[in-house]
């Protein structure tokens, strides 16, 4: 920056000494990005050109086993040629955009809602509420998904306890036994016509609800006390009533602030990999599983190393394309708030 | 897109916002009032239905499962935490192993991953040199790749880092040289601590350069321009200015790393197989599921509980600065 450089004569060492400085401030951390990120990020690309496995791992790429197969795994990856049960490469990515897209239209209106409600005036016990819905943000999602996990437990779970409690009042008799984590057919068959969505996603989609709502209703909440008060007034003056107004101030106004939290929402959402490793490790038949838990599934448990190698190349790509689309969503947006 | 600044009070403007002020604020309809009361009292619900549930089941002194839905607890017994302090699963491991370990991995990563990034951020955040842009757009790509996404090179690199016993005696370090015969395998990086904790960095370091260089562009740069002209070295400016303005962001950075951290799960669940280097984490894992059907769900629940915990204390702790930080890092999954 001009800001560094001072006024005057300065001698010629000094000037390359000035130019070499940010390099060596740098110089930590590229020099261990090297060793642990951009070496094994080659890595990655080489084994991807491998059939490794585990008879390999002595030796590495040393060894003597080790076939190079060009791009057999990427087309083995696309076309269901890999030894793995119920995997299918383009069911698994419709998946997994259909998971992030709908759980993110479920978590923004319903924070939006929450917010408006919460900043409803004169309600009463405002700051306890606030100090309530907070709480789902704190927890750790590896603990929420456990502790659901077991509210989803077909024999012992909260969840069918208090359905069955529910059904007794209307009369039932028998206690409701509804496998929600290993039940294969899916209740609406014609939802995602790519695969079938069981009735683990259901169970998924209420878990990670309660994970998710309460975030965006911060955002929004946030949001909402920067709109002026007199435009609402303004409004109600020329006779706009309550969802006239919701719809032709709050909503667009809340856009700004909702849509980067929206985009924040579906990258986490999309590789939320603990969540679904621990609620249902992509089963029942690989039908909830998304790219990172599979990309997993391939190293920790199939140990196709190579398989694995290319299947993370795959997984960058989508990744890049992900990013790349809602940086280009999030840039609108900014380019909306000035206009 | 929203300030930075603003972005930032979300949270303590979300708890402690100001509703004196509101114009008509008394003329809420009484039965409008009752309705929304009913709304948020049943939102308040959904909240809490799963955390009653993991608290009443904790506080429970009984080890069957439970056969009908209970909320509130009906007894305080701890029980339950005493025996999953005590021995928290069947493997060979106290309680304080796994909290060390857990400790070492989240605490550790976080302080090296700082201290590396910190000149680096400085760097990108304060010098125009020739590659800047080259060398930011690789800092920003393995901020694209999912943490599960090196997973793969990692392991098989750290995998190859052997100490052997060919003899008695005779020691070789794979991979700069090797036995002759097969000895006996004294350690492995891959197997420990040390090898987990240098993957989880890999993915930590190109976060924190990130993060903080984004808050070093928000720092005034008059205080250094005044020094420079005061004569003070590049070197002088960022250790005695910069570095002692950026203290409560970098505290701040360690603490987001440390909530993520603590939940590492991938990684260690790969990596290890020796129950001594267990996380807490990984024992949760091991509490649910296949191989739980020995672990009584009250003891699950104390465990879930103590897990919670620490992430939920840092959390409110440092509210006002978690939303800001969430949307720096919105890019890795």
């Amino acid at each position: 920056m001009a800001t560094m450089e001072i006024a005057g004569s300065v001698s010629r060492g000094a000037r390359i000494r000035r130019a070499l400085l940010p390099y060596l401030y740098l110089l930590p951390a590229f020099t261990v990005m090297a060793v642990i990120t951009f070496y094994p990020l080659v890595y990655q690309i080489i084994v991807s050109f491998t059939d490794f496995q585990t008879k390999d791992l002595r030796f590495g790429l040393a060894s003597p086993q080790l076939n190079w197969i060009g791009f057999k795994n990427y087309i083995d990856i696309l076309t269901g040629g890999l030894p793995v049960q119920n995997f299918e490469f383009f069911r698994v990515l419709t998946y997994n955009f259909w998971w992030a897209i709908t759980n993110v239209m479920l978590h923004v209106p319903a924070g939006v809602l929450i917010a408006v409600l919460l900043n409803v005036q004169g309600l009463w016990f405002k700051k306890i509420y606030r100090a309530i819905y907070i709480l789902p943000v704190v927890v750790p999602p590896l603990v929420v998904a456990t502790v659901w996990r077991n509210i989803f437990d077909e024999q012992y779970g909260a969840m069918n306890q208090f359905l069955t409690t529910v059904a007794m009042w209307f009369g039932a008799t028998d206690p409701v036994r509804i496998r929600w984590l290993t039940e294969y057919t899916p209740p609406i068959p014609w939802l995602l016509p790519n695969g079938p969505l069981p009735l683990a996603y259901y169970a998924m989609m209420i878990a990670n609800f309660w994970l998710g709502w309460p975030f965006m209703t911060v955002v929004a909440t946030g949001a909402l006390q920067s709109i002026p008060k007199d435009l609402y007034e303004a409004a109600s003056i020329d006779g706009a009533s309550d969802s006239q107004q919701f719809w032709h101030i709050t909503v667009p106004l809340l856009r700004p602030a909702m849509i980067p939290a929206a985009v924040y929402g579906f990258t986490t959402s999309f590789n939320l990999f603990a969540f679904v490793y621990f609620m249902t490790g992509g089963g029942p038949a690989r039908t909830t599983e998304i790219l990172v838990t599979f990309a997993y599934d391939l190293v920790r448990n199939l140990r196709l190393y190579g398989a694995a190698a290319a299947f993370s190349v795959f997984i960058f790509f989508v990744s890049l394309t992900v990013f790349l689309i809602t940086n280009r969503i999030t840039r609108a947006t900014e380019t909306y708030t000035e206009a | 897109m929203t300030t930075k600044g603003e972005q930032k009070n979300f949270l303590v403007r979300f708890l402690t916002m100001n509703t004196s002020n509101e114009v008509g604020g008394r003329d809420l309809p009484l039965w409008r009032q009752l309705l929304l009361q009913i709304l948020t009292l049943l939102i308040t619900l959904e909240v809490m239905f799963p955390i009653m549930y993991i608290i009443t089941l904790s506080f429970s002194s009984q080890t069957t499962r439970p056969s009908s839905l209970q909320l509130i607890p009906r007894e305080i017994s701890f029980v339950a935490y005493q025996q999953v302090l005590d021995r928290p699963t069947a493997n060979p491991v106290t309680f304080l192993e796994l909290l060390r370990n857990s400790f070492l991995l989240s605490v550790g990563v976080g302080l090296v991953a700082l201290m590396i990034a910190v000149t680096a951020a400085y760097a990108f955040s304060r010098f125009k040199f020739k590659l800047r842009q080259v060398l930011m757009i690789m800092v920003f790509i393995p901020l694209l790749m999912p943490a599960v996404g090196l997973s793969t090179p990692l392991f098989l690199l750290m995998n190859s880092f052997r100490i052997v016993e060919c003899s008695p005696g005779v020691l070789a370090f794979n991979p700069f040289t090797t036995c002759s015969t097969t000895g006996k395998l004294l350690f492995n990086l891959r197997d420990s601590l040390l090898g987990v904790g240098i993957a989880m960095i890999s993915g930590a370091l190109p976060f924190a350069i990130w993060n903080l260089k984004g808050y070093l562009d928000t720092i005034p740069r008059e205080l250094e321009e005044a020094a420079a002209i005061d004569g003070a070295s590049p070197n002088q400016v960022f250790f005695l200015i910069v570095l002692p303005l950026a203290v409560p962001q970098l505290a701040v950075t360690f603490f987001l790393g440390f909530i993520g951290h603590w939940q590492e799960f991938a990684l260690p669940w790969l990596f290890l197989t020796k129950p001594q280097d267990y996380t807490l984490s990984m024992t949760l894992y091991n509490m649910t599921g296949q191989y739980a059907n020995a672990i009584p769900w009250n003891r699950f629940s104390a465990f879930a509980v103590i897990v919670a915990l620490p992430v939920a204390i840092t959390y409110i702790a440092l509210q006002k600065y978690i939303t800001s930080g969430l949307t720096t890092g919105a890019v890795k999954g």
